[in-house]
């Protein structure tokens, strides 16, 4: 019987190698830098393992993919506050990769307290990358009205202006300190985790491995459930915020940070502090009556909707996915900036025998692909894709990256964005509908479009990056 | 391909939509008659609708179905009406404050996850608020009204608990414990845990006999009551007149021979119940419950009205009236001999005529294995004229040749 194991990429990759390494499951290719998917145990040779992003483990053991996984306590929480089933049973703390969960504020905020944030009579706006943990905090303080702004990153850049509260992980109240945060309160804290599928560990063997795990000192205790004990604000912080009226602009951080960069250059607009990664979450664009913040461009559509930016410079991509869920969005496309260019497609593993997307549907026709299991970053693309072809019935895995990693063992198509196909073609996936082209674009929220004392300097500004294109 | 329900979800089949029928009509015909009118609330609310501290509880809030809207991308969530009363006191609030008293119904369906997928997650309850009414004059309005329906649809034996939310509340604040632990307390009586509120330390032996008559003795009379008031604790005399309301509410169950149970450890219930609640129980199963809400309005933007309500547990309560007896209405199959135009048109006809006489009429849609009811009414279309022939499947009789009038009184005749 083959046992599965899904390991966490990213930065408790090497504290769980070296843990695997001292446990003796003999993983040549599992690595601080490894980049293979699927690494082999020399010890366990019936073991099938897959390395996952660390925010779509806790799911793959719930689903029932997999028997095991080693999860940062954070995202077992945030899946497990939610959707209180019991298919997820936490089996070892495993004492590294030790994280916080915090709440925090502004220094420009009147809120300094959790006693504030109870007695505020407005709407808070919570944002957090742990929308259902931050969504827990609101209810468990009986917030009469709230807001949660979930984001993919850069969470510490919303308050004050666009967040009052910001919930986000850190080593220590320090860590937000450094990001111009004031600590209120701390929710959880927690190491890495090996937890496990409960009907896995009902019904197989999977004591040779669950050994070699209790062989380890535990270290520190994880706080099991969400507590808030709250912290007195000491600390003065430097920052500047958004001024009264301003027009505010979103820029990327990540693999898009140079490509606007530059492209900001040839325009002649000079902004500075705008590097990646980013010294700053506020760089200073010369430009009157313009502020910058950086945040991650898959969150930018839904915060110019929403009001919080004027403008942002995103990718198509992440415009249509917000369209596609929400159709009434006051945002618009202003301008095609041409730049990072990639096509969203659909993408099967070679071995499955589809050419296009009606094989496809013929395959579930006729039974031999009970459901369609999508994995995607892009949930709305993907949902729009199996209606639109009556892919039916599918389900959407949502993913948080190396969603390539998915086919074929747990997902049958992916809806992924590629510049030249060749990651896929090394993955052994091939592409069997190109659903969009995407680049980079400027976007802009149709309301302050029309705000006459802003539509002046928007004009200006947009006028500005058209000229970025003409001299390109 | 097997499409089957969705986990949670429950199908209604022609015989439970019967009992619910007899239910829905049995509680609309004497709300009616009470005064009560009839609104329907959305099925979809804001979020924010349910989160204020009073309105649900935390653990209530953590099953309810709710997610973006359409136009969610400002963040604002809705959800799946987890709760009937709220949204009456948010429909008070927003379009009825006018009324000085407003009496209202609803038969709605709510919904709350429930884990195993066994129990439907979709509940219907027909409810009846007071907005307006006073204590306890209110209460016992409802109470009455709650046992009148039960009645009505043959549900005799009914007990009835009663407890007050109000009695804790204060109780707690007397006992001088601080405001956590109070909110902790009162939470752990209102999931019914109420033994807990003997183990508060440091109080009196006065006070602890008396809190051991409270939680331990079902009171089944007035003569309770008043031994609980003889027995008041002199740092208690606050909880007194929690006690009258009960009292007065007694006294009118004494009066029309109802029994009840005094029952303090059944204060189970919502988060926005401030004084008198009550329960109805037939053979051991909960009927209906309510109580007053007196901070409800206020919570939700309206002025300081007082209001009380109650939900019948419509599946709860179809499970016990007596929906298998037989139906079987006397239907009259329609069929048409040769299938002509003019057949069919002529059995329009004739199906019009005889339902406007209150007859089940079903008209043979080329379904030859349908075998009709008690009567079988064939058109044939002779010489341009349509012949109408009669069969009663009771009795093999059949007669041919009928005119429409003759038809109906034949039918009628043999009924």
């Amino acid at each position: 019987m083959t046992l599965k194991l899904a390991l966490p990429k990213g930065w408790l990759q090497s504290n769980t190698a070296a843990f695997l390494e001292k446990a003796g499951f003999g993983y040549a290719d599992y690595h601080e830098k490894s980049r293979s998917y699927r690494p082999k145990s020399d010890r366990f040779k019936d073991l099938f393992t897959k390395v996952f992003h660390e925010k779509d483990l806790a799911i793959q053991v719930a689903i029932g993919n997999y028997d095991l996984a080693i999860c940062g306590f954070d995202w077992i929480q945030e899946l497990l506050v939610k959707y209180h089933g019991d298919a997820i049973v936490r089996v070892r703390d495993l004492g590294y990769g030790r994280r916080n969960l915090y709440v925090g504020t502004s220094r420009f905020s009147d809120l300094r307290s959790v006693e504030d944030v109870k007695s505020h009579t407005g709407t808070i706006r919570i944002v957090s990358e742990y929308p259902n943990l931050a969504e827990a905090f609101a209810l468990k303080l009986r917030l009469r009205r709230f807001k949660v702004l979930p984001v993919w990153g850069a969470t510490d850049a919303y308050p004050p202006e666009h967040a009052d509260l910001a919930v986000v992980s850190a080593s220590s109240p320090d860590d937000l300190i450094e990001k111009n945060l004031i600590p209120i309160a701390k929710l959880l804290a927690g190491n890495a985790w090996l937890i496990a599928n409960r009907a896995s560990l009902e019904q197989k063997d999977l004591s040779s491995m669950l050994e070699l795990f209790y062989k380890t000192d535990p270290g520190r205790g994880s706080e099991a459930e969400l507590s808030i004990s709250e912290i007195e604000p000491e600390e003065e912080f430097e920052s500047s915020v958004f001024e009264d009226g301003v027009v505010t602009l979103a820029l990327a951080d990540g693999h898009q940070q140079s490509h606007t960069s530059k492209f900001m250059k040839t325009a002649g607009l000079r902004i500075k502090g705008y590097r990646q990664p980013p010294p700053t979450r506020r760089p200073r664009l010369l430009f009157d009556g313009a502020q910058v913040k950086v945040i991650r461009p898959q969150d930018m559509p839904l915060q110019v909707a929403n009001g919080n930016f004027d403008l942002a410079i995103t990718g198509r991509d992440w415009l249509s996915d917000q369209m596609y869920q929400f159709p009434s969005s006051p945002v618009e496309e202003l301008i095609d900036l041409g730049f990072g260019r990639v096509r969203i497609v659909a993408v099967v593993h070679n071995d499955l025998p589809v050419e296009n997307t009606n094989d496809l549907r013929h395959l579930l026709i006729s039974g031999q692909i009970p459901v369609l299991r999508i994995a995607t970053e892009y949930t709305n693309i993907a949902d729009k894709y199996a209606r639109d072809n009556h892919l039916s019935p599918y389900k959407v895995i949502p993913s948080w990256g190396a969603t390539e990693a998915f086919l074929p063992e747990d997902a049958d198509v992916l809806i992924e964005n590629t510049e030249t196909g060749a990651t896929l073609a090394k993955n052994k996936l091939k592409i069997i509908e190109t659903i969009m082209e995407s680049t980079g674009c400027l976007i802009g929220n149709s309301n302050s479009l029309a705000d006459p004392d802003k539509k002046e300097r928007i004009d200006t500004l947009v006028g500005t990056f058209k000229k970025g294109l003409t001299s390109d | 391909m097997n499409i089957a329900r969705c986990k949670g979800a429950r199908d209604m089949f022609p015989q439970d939509m019967r009992g619910f029928r007899k239910v829905e009509a049995a509680f609309r015909s004497s709300c009616y008659l009470w005064g009560y009118e009839e609104i329907r609330t959305p099925t979809l609310e804001y979020l924010h609708l349910f989160t204020s501290a009073g309105t649900l509880s935390p653990e209530m809030l953590s099953r309810v179905y709710s997610f973006l809207d359409w136009d969610g991308w400002s963040g604002e969530r809705v959800v799946l009406r987890p709760d009937g009363t709220i949204p009456s006191a948010r429909l008070y609030v927003e379009s009825l404050s006018d009324m000085p008293v407003a009496r209202l119904c609803y038969v709605e369906n709510v919904f709350s996850f429930e884990g195993t997928g066994q129990e439907s997650r979709e509940q219907w309850q027909c409810g009846a608020e007071l907005i307006g009414g006073s204590d306890p004059g209110g209460d016992a309005e409802l109470i009455m009204l709650a046992l009148e329906i039960l009645q009505n649809m043959g549900i005799k034996s009914i007990d009835v608990k009663i407890s007050h939310v109000g009695l804790f509340k204060t109780l707690l604040q007397e006992l001088g414990l601080d405001e956590e632990e109070q909110s902790k307390r009162l939470k752990e009586i209102l999931t019914g845990d109420v033994n807990l509120l003997g183990k508060i330390k440091g109080e009196s032996q006065e006070v602890k006999r008396f809190l051991k008559l409270l939680l331990e003795v079902q009171g089944k009379s007035l003569g309770y009551l008043e031994n609980l008031k003889s027995v008041l604790p002199q740092g208690l005399s606050k909880i007194r007149s929690s006690i009258d309301d009960m009292a007065q509410i007694a006294h009118l169950l004494d009066g029309i021979g109802q029994e009840y149970r005094v029952d303090f450890a059944s204060g189970e219930g919502f988060e926005y119940y401030t004084g008198m609640v009550f329960q109805f129980y037939y053979s051991g199963q909960l009927m209906g419950k309510g109580g007053r809400y007196d901070e409800l309005i206020p919570l939700v933007g309206g002025g300081n009205i007082p209001a009380s309500g109650f939900a019948l547990l419509m599946d709860n309560v179809q499970s016990v009236i007596d929906t298998d007896e037989p139906y079987d209405p006397e239907t009259i199959l329609l069929t048409c001999k040769t299938g002509k135009i003019e057949e069919l048109k002529g059995s329009f006809a004739v199906a019009s005529m005889l339902r406007e006489k209150g007859h089940i009429v079903t008209l043979d849609c080329g379904c030859s294995s349908e075998v009709g009811g008690r009567w079988m009414v064939t058109l044939e279309e002779v010489r341009k004229e349509i012949i109408v022939s009669l069969r009663d499947n009771r009795n093999g009789k059949e007669e041919s040749g009928l005119s429409p009038s003759k038809l109906l009184q034949e039918i009628e005749d043999s009924k």
